[in-house]
């Protein structure tokens, strides 16, 4: 508002924008806000079973959670999950708009091949790629088959299971990403470019010096939203590999899951909601204040 | 700009080496697509026997469409994202509005309360949401997968920006003729931020078109499940390892977002770009 606070402004009274607001803010309130505070109640708070109502039990579900192998597996491949998808989907994420955005042969096509992944259901990409993965039958197989190689059951052993999920998901990720560092890459001043290409700069060293740097902003936030999503994204398991062989590909969302809506223990599903509330949470407030400060250099 | 076009070409261009890695990308990026767009349209013998002159057949998609009631999963998915997208721009707008011109006390407090949304969203909080439609009687129906989603963050979040950068005068000078604040809203607001509509209705659609996790818990029968759901049951209860009608069923329940993409695929993208930068 301009001038003093005690202009006459009878056309904006307070009580008129509360009524505005009121119907997204009871919706929020209801399915973000509520469900938060009572998810940490329920972590501490038994299972109801029968006519058993729930009772409190202080940390007793954080603790089933410490003596919980699955817990921990689902952990430690969710930690992997992440610290595979975000290098690899940030890396062909950066290499596809580094491509896209020069006057590349077959520029629409690229894009749209690229891009085409996010478009779709993940359940129905985890089809496509459960196809894919098949033994004897799969295209992978016959690849393989036809080089020499012998038939390996990829989502079937424990040892491949994980790293085939995560395939997936980079492949559905990085044309998403690809979009941010197209929008950054050309909103960046093409004088830079010109001032590189006079003073006889290298792509690579234009890339490194230039580019890269001025394009920070855009990876911290594509950094943040690929660990969000490393923490989120479990449809495909339901198709793949259900967490399997042996909890070898299970994520913690999916053991949420799990634990939430096959065994119905809520007490315990709510402690492993927090986890990962937690992580999430820890994610986005370090990009507010530990890495915001440096998106503002631009 | 002092230089000539054609040395500023040879610099921007790609080489050789780049392209064919491009193309190589590209083509490792569409082939789980075209493998199964083949497989979809040949007999189950062909599915993985690649001969050029094998018949095309449609025979896949209508024993698919026979075997499941996707018919139902189609109105159902489509009613859900009508009906979230719709819920979602009103109840936005309105929010967007205040928070961009009034001026309250707890404006902030209410703003940061909205954000919360961004990092939490109701996808993780399947148990207590499933707690709160069950005490509502509202599982099992197409209002309980899309109520969660009515407000989104996101839209709020895009059109309060939209609306501050739009000249205040013009809603005084609205004010002055005697409009009321939704008059306003209506004749000056949205009208002048309807690409930010349509960027966010695209985002919002194809997100929810694919939604899975939170439908598959709340809905137990076919009167309520999405294609995403429907598409899941199918394919591990019903059909075993048949591929061909596995991947036409598959190719349908994603073709209206494709087909889409495929004809308007700028907009995408360009939406895509607009929802994403904060």
């Amino acid at each position: 508002m301009r001038g003093s606070p005690s202009a006459h402004r009878p056309s904006h009274p307070a009580g008129q924008a509360w009524l505005l607001l009121m119907p997204a803010l009871l919706v929020l309130m209801a399915f973000t806000h509520w469900p938060v505070i009572g998810t940490l109640w329920h972590s501490f708070q038994s299972t109801p079973k029968g006519g058993r109502p729930a009772v409190w039990v202080g940390l007793e579900n954080y603790q089933v959670m410490v003596d919980d192998p699955v817990f921990w597996k689902a952990l430690a491949n969710n930690l992997w999950f992440a610290g595979a998808t975000i290098p690899l989907s940030i890396g062909l994420a950066l290499a596809m708009a580094l491509w896209v955005n020069e006057r590349i042969a077959g520029r629409t096509f690229l894009r749209m091949a690229y891009f085409t992944p996010t478009v779709l259901p993940m359940i129905a990409v985890a089809n496509i790629w459960l196809f894919f993965y098949t033994p004897q039958y799969g295209l992978l197989e016959q690849v393989s088959s036809a080089l020499g190689f012998g038939s390996h059951n990829w989502l079937g052993s424990p040892s491949t299971a994980l790293g085939a999920v995560t395939l997936v998901a980079v492949w559905k990720e990085a044309g998403f990403f690809m979009i941010f560092y197209l929008a950054a890459l050309q909103s960046l001043n093409p004088s830079l470019r010109e001032a590189a290409a006079i003073e006889g700069a290298s792509r690579w060293y234009f890339f490194r010096r230039v580019q890269w740097p001025l394009l920070m902003p855009t990876t911290l936030f594509v950094l943040i939203n690929c660990v969000i999503n490393a923490f989120r994204m479990v449809d495909h398991l339901f198709v793949l590999t259900r967490g399997g062989p042996d909890n070898a590909s299970t994520l913690l969302l999916y053991h949420l899951y799990e634990v939430g809506f096959n065994f119905w223990d809520t007490g315990y599903a709510s402690a492993l909601t927090m986890v990962i509330i937690v992580v999430l949470v820890g994610a986005t407030l370090l990009q507010f204040f530990v890495l915001d400060r440096r998106v503002h250099y631009r | 700009m002092t230089r000539a076009p054609s040395q500023r070409l040879a610099y921007n261009a790609p080489t050789l080496l780049d392209t064919l890695a491009a193309w190589l990308l590209a083509l490792l990026w569409v082939l789980p697509l075209i493998y199964t767009v083949w497989t979809a349209f040949h007999a189950p013998e062909y599915a993985a026997r690649f001969t050029w002159n094998a018949p095309l057949t449609l025979a896949n998609f209508a024993r698919a469409w026979e075997a499941a009631p996707f018919a139902r999963y189609f109105l159902n998915t489509t009613l859900l994202v009508v009906m979230i997208l719709a819920a979602q721009l009103v109840l936005s707008t309105l929010a967007a509005y205040a928070f961009a011109r009034y001026e309250f006390r707890g404006r902030d407090l209410a703003f940061s309360l909205v954000l919360v949304q961004l990092t939490v969203m109701p996808d993780l909080l399947l148990v207590e949401n499933y707690r709160t439609m069950a005490s509502l009687g509202l599982i099992d129906s197409l209002f309980a997968i899309g109520l969660p989603y009515f407000a989104s963050a996101l839209a709020i979040f895009l059109l309060r920006q939209t609306f501050l950068g739009i000249p205040k005068e013009l809603d005084e000078a609205a004010r002055m003729e005697g409009a009321s604040a939704l008059q306003t809203l209506w004749r000056v607001y949205v009208p002048l931020a309807r690409p930010i509509y349509v960027a966010f209705g695209l985002v919002s659609v194809s997100y929810h078109w694919n939604n899975f996790l939170w439908p598959l818990i709340v809905t137990n029968s076919v009167h309520a499940r999405p294609l995403t759901v429907g598409l899941q049951v199918f394919s591990s209860v019903d059909q075993g390892i048949d591929w061909s009608i596995i991947t036409a069923a598959t190719l349908m329940t994603s073709a209206p977002l494709l087909i889409a993409f495929l004809l308007f695929q700028r907009q995408f993208v360009q939406s895509f770009m607009r929802a994403g930068i904060k």
